[in-house]
């Protein structure tokens, strides 16, 4: 079975995780954090492990742009 | 000349078409005498038919070309009666290594599966492979094979095509009701017919370099991404016959390629690779720019397009040669009986279908690599170096690795030849699918599943716990009397009675393990070992109904559609 893109907040403590990701950041150059993106990018596209959602959330962080 | 090679270089010899008055006219004329039109020829004459092989020049290929030939080449290979003479000859090898700077990666071994005649892989220079098979074809009188005769012309009509040929005594021409052009990667046919060849090219140079050494080295492939040798770049080795080593360096967009063929240029880099006391010899050295295109269409009226001509990929997952084998796997027993009249010509409509199919997955497959090894943006190359970097410490990044996802046959599950599977069958023989192999007995000796297969249409049937010499008799007659006969190919678990001809499950790998068959289930198999319907029991009704899909009567006639290529072409 496949599951859809939970797009409802599923995070208990929202800002916390922000801040997280914001300080992984602080010491990376420009092409440290475009590095760093990408492997956090797989190491989540492979936790999550379903092609469906994958592509949802492809597509819905493609919007706009 | 020793026993494990083979002639090399041709002579010309002029042939009485060339000073007849008008085009001699044969059934079939083949283009290119490289890999694939040679292994045309051969199945051509296995089945008894007359062919004429044309090829410009008078030597078996030179350069560093193929080297990797798949256990699916080597099957249809071996049903062409050369398939022992190249994995004598060629280094058999199943295990790679992939090494990230100074770092190996990880190990693989691509056929851990016992019991299959041929191994995974061979590697063997394409110069041995086309002689090998050149020597088998002049052993076949039915094959006409005209060195130093280059197709300058062609006229591709209804009712038969004509070719203008140059040979050193001036042109001539000739006639066909068919030609195949297995005239290469720039074929002159296609040019001929103004054929647009698209896809797309890789901005990248590779430096391929066959060396000469005794070294130590395991018979292994070994890929490198950003090795200290050859920085920010890829390198690939791997062993050949004759103490001959490839190897693979990338050189990225900018490298001069006249600069880079070198000797001075090219011994200090494969120096630095191979370390400074590595005595070598260089054979063979280019510099490649890669490309992944095809064809529209693999046939234009009377005209088929087999190997590099319809079709062309990069090299990272050996798929060129070996998936031009497999074209001609296809299209050969389908022209036979379309020339002998018993299947319609609508089942020549179902080559192109099949393997440009075939040829579209291969093509998807080595862009994948080929984007892999030369990523085309900065955001593709932060992932790929993303996935170098987590593939030192987890498990799944190294599944994303791709250094070339090697050659694997096509199953045709959406061909419309194939019968709709029946209900509860599980496994990778669906309709479509290539037979696997397996060890069997027959007439109380060693034997392969694959040796029985092939060449015509077979029932594979599995006998049920009841079966008498009497109930195969019938059955085997019912089969026999089909509008096209369909040789029955009996098989039993080992330990029971078994009648004459029939095949033991000898590892009792057959029954469960590769085909999900119980007592009674019926396999049909095509003249080029590929699944074309199952059952749980052979009814003579389904069975009559699945050879005459096979066959391409339930094809729409191709008639109208070759007319009007023939015609604009
Ligand atoms: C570096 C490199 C590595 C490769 N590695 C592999 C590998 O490991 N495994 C693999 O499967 N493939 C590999 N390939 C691809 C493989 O070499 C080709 O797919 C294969 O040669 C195709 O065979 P072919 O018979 O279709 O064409 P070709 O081998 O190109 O043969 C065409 C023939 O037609 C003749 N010809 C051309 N024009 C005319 C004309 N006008 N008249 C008469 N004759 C003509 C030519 O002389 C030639 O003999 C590699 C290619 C390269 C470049």
């Amino acid at each position: 079975m496949s599951n859809s893109l939970k797009s409802e907040a599923r995070l208990a403590r929202p800002d916390d995780i922000y801040q997280v990701l914001i300080d992984a950041h602080r010491d990376l150059t420009a092409d440290q954090s475009q590095a760093f993106n990408s492997r956090l990018v797989l190491l989540l596209a492979n936790h999550v492990g379903d092609e469906g959602v994958i592509a949802e959330a492809v597509e819905a962080a493609g919007k706009g742009l | 000349m020793s026993e494990d090679t083979a002639p090399t270089d041709f002579t010309y010899q002029p042939s009485p078409d060339q000073s007849a008055a008008t085009p001699v006219r044969h059934p079939v004329v083949i283009i290119g005498a490289g890999p694939v039109g040679l292994a045309a020829a051969l199945d051509l004459a296995k089945r008894g038919r007359k062919v004429v092989v044309l090829d410009d020049d008078n030597t078996v290929s030179t350069g560093s070309r193929a080297i990797c030939w798949s256990k699916r080449a080597l099957e249809i290979m071996d049903r062409l009666g050369v398939g022992d003479a190249l994995v004598e000859k060629g280094v058999t090898w199943k295990k790679g290594k992939v090494f990230f700077g100074e770092e190996q990666l990880y190990a693989f071994d691509l056929l851990p599966e016992e019991g299959h005649r041929m191994p995974a892989f061979i590697n063997l220079q394409q110069y041995h492979f086309e002689a090998f098979t050149v020597r088998e074809v002049l052993k076949h009188p039915e094959i006409d094979l005209r060195w130093n005769n280059r197709l300058v012309g062609v006229d591709n009509k209804k009712e038969g095509v004509t070719l203008t040929l140059e040979t050193p005594d001036g042109e001539y021409r000739l006639a066909a009701d068919y030609m195949l052009a297995a005239d290469g990667a720039r074929s002159t046919t296609r040019r001929l017919l103004g054929l647009d060849f698209k896809g797309q090219i890789f901005k990248d140079r590779f430096l391929i370099a066959d060396v000469i050494m005794k070294a130590d080295f395991p018979t292994e492939r070994w890929f490198w991404f950003d090795p200290p040798f050859n920085k920010g770049q890829s390198a690939l080795l791997h062993k050949q016959p004759d103490d001959v080593w490839r190897i693979d360096l990338q050189l990225g967009w900018d490298a001069d390629p006249e600069e880079e063929r070198k000797p001075e240029k090219v011994i200090p880099r494969l120096k630095a690779m191979l370390g400074e006391d590595v005595e070598f010899e260089l054979e063979w050295v280019s510099v490649y720019t890669f490309q992944c295109r095809r064809l529209e269409k693999f046939r234009h009226g009377r005209i088929f397009f087999i190997g590099d001509s319809a079709h062309q990929v990069s090299p990272f997952g050996a798929r060129g040669a070996n998936s031009g084998l497999q074209d001609i796997d296809n299209l050969i027993w389908k022209l036979d009986l379309v020339l002998s009249g018993k299947a319609p010509e609508s089942l020549l409509k179902s080559y192109h279908e099949e393997r440009a199919f075939a040829a579209d997955e291969n093509i998807l497959n080595s862009t994948r690599s080929t984007d892999f090894i030369t990523p085309k943006s900065d955001a593709s190359r932060a992932f790929r170096d993303a996935v170098l970097d987590l593939a030192r410490e987890h498990d799944f990044a190294r599944k994303l690795v791709n250094s070339g996802r090697l050659s694997l046959p096509s199953t045709y599950s959406e061909s419309g030849l194939n019968s709709p599977d029946s209900k509860g069958f599980i496994g990778q023989m669906l309709p479509g699918a290539p037979c696997a192999d397996a060890p069997v007995t027959f007439d109380g000796k060693k034997s392969w599943l694959l040796h029985h297969l092939g060449g015509d249409f077979c029932g594979l049937y599995f006998a049920r716990s009841d079966e008498t010499a009497e109930s195969l008799a019938q059955l085997r007659g019912s089969l026999a009397a089909l509008e096209v006969p369909v040789r029955l190919v009996p098989i039993f678990p080992p330990g029971s009675d078994v009648p004459a001809g029939a095949l033991i499950d000898s590892a009792q790998l057959m029954a469960e393990a590769r085909y999900d068959a119980r007592p009674g289930s019926f396999y049909m198999i095509r003249p080029d070992q590929h699944v074309t319907a199952r059952w749980r029991e052979a009814d003579p009704q389904a069975i009559r109904g699945a050879l005459n899909r096979a066959l391409g009567k339930g094809l729409v006639a191709a008639e109208a559609e070759a007319e009007q290529e023939g015609t604009a072409a």
